[in-house]
């Protein structure tokens, strides 16, 4: 562990902001509370705003477990898993069930997450209306009194054009029947798992400078309609290397003649059922 | 069989090795020192502090080695070091009324107090490649120039102007804590300080470019360059216990003021207005840009029509930091797997829906 800097590399003071600001996200789930956000060693758009979350409530027993793509051994999860153990010398783990501490980038892992847990998300933008109303004055204004209309506009716009609603990744939720809130660009396949979770979800954005949460057993309803009710990604084979069904799969090019396979993107899940099936 | 890729760490370790070694270059070729690079660099180091918001030339001039010249890497590195430090208050505003001038040219009066001093500049020079430089060599000295009676008292040019009212005044310091942007999030809309502070450090290309285009007709402002000045200024800070201020030290920045047209209205009488420039060490360039764009983004306080890009502040702000650019540009290339995962299931799944719907239709 590297003594020139501070325990998990901020100082306390910003730590302490940081904290407040997830107490205030806390308090009102799925609102975005702006944040001092501070440059970080590594660049904006790479896991800053997840990695200040995390080192704001990183404790010296807790034991980290960092995922990109769900895979633990991506390189930004290599990278952001070294930092922490450098920084602020805590037990890292690639086992979900060991971990007290998730970051993750794109996924929520397969394993059910339990009490006491707490995942961070990175977050690139925070703002679900970003891409129907670029400016941050009219989109504070649209949450503030709740006037989602665009946001359901644009999805029956999808359902007109293609038969569907076209959005499979930061497909957008409505948190604890009040905000409507970017799950950060997750497959839509996750979107449940954050409903009623017993863990505690936080969500870091280090460009955007906003941090917002869902406390546990709160209401995540992603947005649908009646007619058009929200469904999830199904996958027609098993995974290829540990055969689950159920898992959100990636898929792999293994030649250039249009074969393919498809393994579990959360890694952790895969070896376990290979290794309870030895 | 397909075995899924492991290994990230080794690679990891192996590629960084590696830009070690090519960082370093051909060892036969000496390496370069931080001196070098801190004293025929200037200009580089310069930007590098400028856009890393810290007066620390030899930090820069360490990041840029460290960065294989990389601008924006080495803005990341004094940024990422800049942040670790302890902040224990904010100096005096900086008197550049009292600059020790390096350089001082006004475009919009002949000649003025103190006159017009040129300094060191790539101005006039004509743009040929100096193949003499690829030889090692002593340049010539410089002359002296003999000292103006008058070069004690240097006036701004606004000043100048002030005093018979024909440019609005520079705003009042009410003892309002100026904001911080290193230790707010910016606030939409926001206030002069704040978007001074952002341009201050905003990444210089982009600056320029958004200045230019307010001199294409995207926000037109008249600006004439009522000065533009080089040169060192004291720092001075009041530390509480003592109660007036005491010098920490000097450092050398670039200031533009920009003397733009102005109507006037019903209740103001016509005058000129300012944008404003203030960069950390040589940058006419970058201070140039930084008062056009300061003057473009006023639009909405001095009632103009909000119709082009550097009139807005969201646009402007939330887009003009390279690190925040480079960082969520660059990102690009971590992996989307999971993402593209879904949007090729929902692609292959409207394809088989179309094909469908043409068979039914034949």
């Amino acid at each position: 562990m590297s003594e020139a800097y501070n325990f998990a590399y901020l100082d306390e003071g910003t730590k302490r902001m940081i904290r407040r600001a997830l107490l205030k996200a806390v308090a009102v789930p799925g609102y975005q509370v702006p944040f001092a956000s501070r440059e970080m060693p590594m660049p904006y758009g790479w896991g800053t705003g997840g990695v200040q979350v995390t080192a704001a409530i990183l404790g010296r027993s807790d034991v980290l477990k960092v995922i990109d793509q769900g895979a633990d051994d991506t390189t930004n999860a290599v990278s952001i898993r070294r930092f922490f153990a450098k920084t602020a010398g805590v037990a890292t783990t690639t086992r979900t069930t060991e971990a007290t501490v998730i970051q993750t980038r794109h996924r929520i892992p397969e394993t059910p997450l339990t009490e006491g847990q707490t995942l961070v998300y990175q977050v690139p933008i925070p703002e679900p209306l970003r891409f129907l109303e670029p400016r941050e004055t009219e989109t504070r204004q649209m949450h503030a009194l709740a006037e989602y209309g665009l946001m359901h506009v644009k999805l029956y716009e999808d359902i007109s054009r293609h038969g569907h609603i076209a959005t499979t990744y930061a497909y957008p939720v409505e948190v604890a029947g009040r905000y409507v809130m970017d799950p950060s660009p997750t497959p839509k396949f996750d979107n449940p798992k954050m409903d009623d979770c017993p863990a505690l979800q936080l969500f870091g954005a280090g460009r955007e400078r906003r941090i917002y949460a869902v406390p546990p057993y709160t209401k995540v309803r992603s947005l649908d309609f009646e007619d058009h009710p929200f469904r999830v990604q199904t996958f027609t084979e098993p995974c290829a290397l540990c055969g689950a069904r159920g898992h959100y799969l990636d898929e792999v090019v293994t030649d250039d003649a249009g074969g393919r396979m498809f393994i579990c993107s959360d890694t952790d899940a895969c070896e376990t059922r290979r290794e309870d099936a030895r | 069989m397909y075995v899924a890729v492991k290994g990230g760490e080794a690679a990891i370790d192996n590629a960084h090795r590696l830009l070690a070694e090519v960082r370093r270059g051909d060892p036969a070729v000496p390496e370069l020192t931080v001196a070098q690079i801190r004293e025929q660099m200037a200009l580089l180091v310069d930007r590098v502090m400028a856009e890393g918001s810290l007066n620390d030339p030899d930090l820069a001039a360490l990041a840029l080695k460290q960065a294989r010249g990389d601008v924006v890497e080495a803005v990341f590195l004094v940024r990422a070091f800049r942040t670790t430090l302890p902040r224990f208050g904010a100096s005096v505003p900086l008197d550049t009324g009292a600059m020790a001038l390096r350089r001082r040219v006004s475009a919009t009066f002949k000649d003025l107090p103190g006159g017009q001093v040129l300094g060191p500049t790539f101005d006039y020079t004509h743009r040929l490649v100096d193949f003499a430089l690829a030889e090692e060599g002593a340049p010539e000295t410089a002359a002296e120039a003999e000292p103006r009676e008058d070069a004690a008292a240097t006036p701004r040019v606004t000043d100048l102007l002030g005093r018979d009212g024909l440019i609005e005044p520079s705003p009042l310091d009410d003892g309002t804590p100026l904001p911080d942007i290193t230790r707010e999030p910016v606030d939409y809309p926001c206030e002069r300080a704040t978007r001074l502070q952002a341009l201050a450090r905003g990444d210089e290309g982009f600056i320029l470019a958004l200045g230019y285009s307010t001199q294409r007709g995207y926000g037109r402002t008249h600006p004439f360059v009522g000065e533009i000045r080089v040169g060192t200024v004291e720092v001075e800070f009041v530390p509480e216990e003592l109660g007036f201020p005491v010098p920490l030290g000097t450092v050398q920045v670039t200031e533009c003021q920009m003397v733009n047209q102005f109507k006037g209205s019903r209740a103001v009488p016509p005058q000129f207005t300012r944008g404003y420039g203030l960069v950390f060490g040589q940058s006419e360039r970058k201070a140039m840009a930084m008062a056009l764009v300061d003057r473009a983004l006023r639009a909405g306080e001095l009632g103009e029509p909000l119709a082009s890009p550097a009139q807005d502040q969201e646009f402007v702000l939330a887009h003009c930091d390279s690190l925040q650019a480079t960082g969520f540009v660059e990102h690009l290339k971590l992996p989307h797997y999971v993402d593209f995962q879904a949007e090729l299931e929902l692609v292959r799944r409207l394809r088989a829906e179309f094909e469908a719907g043409r068979e039914a239709a034949e």
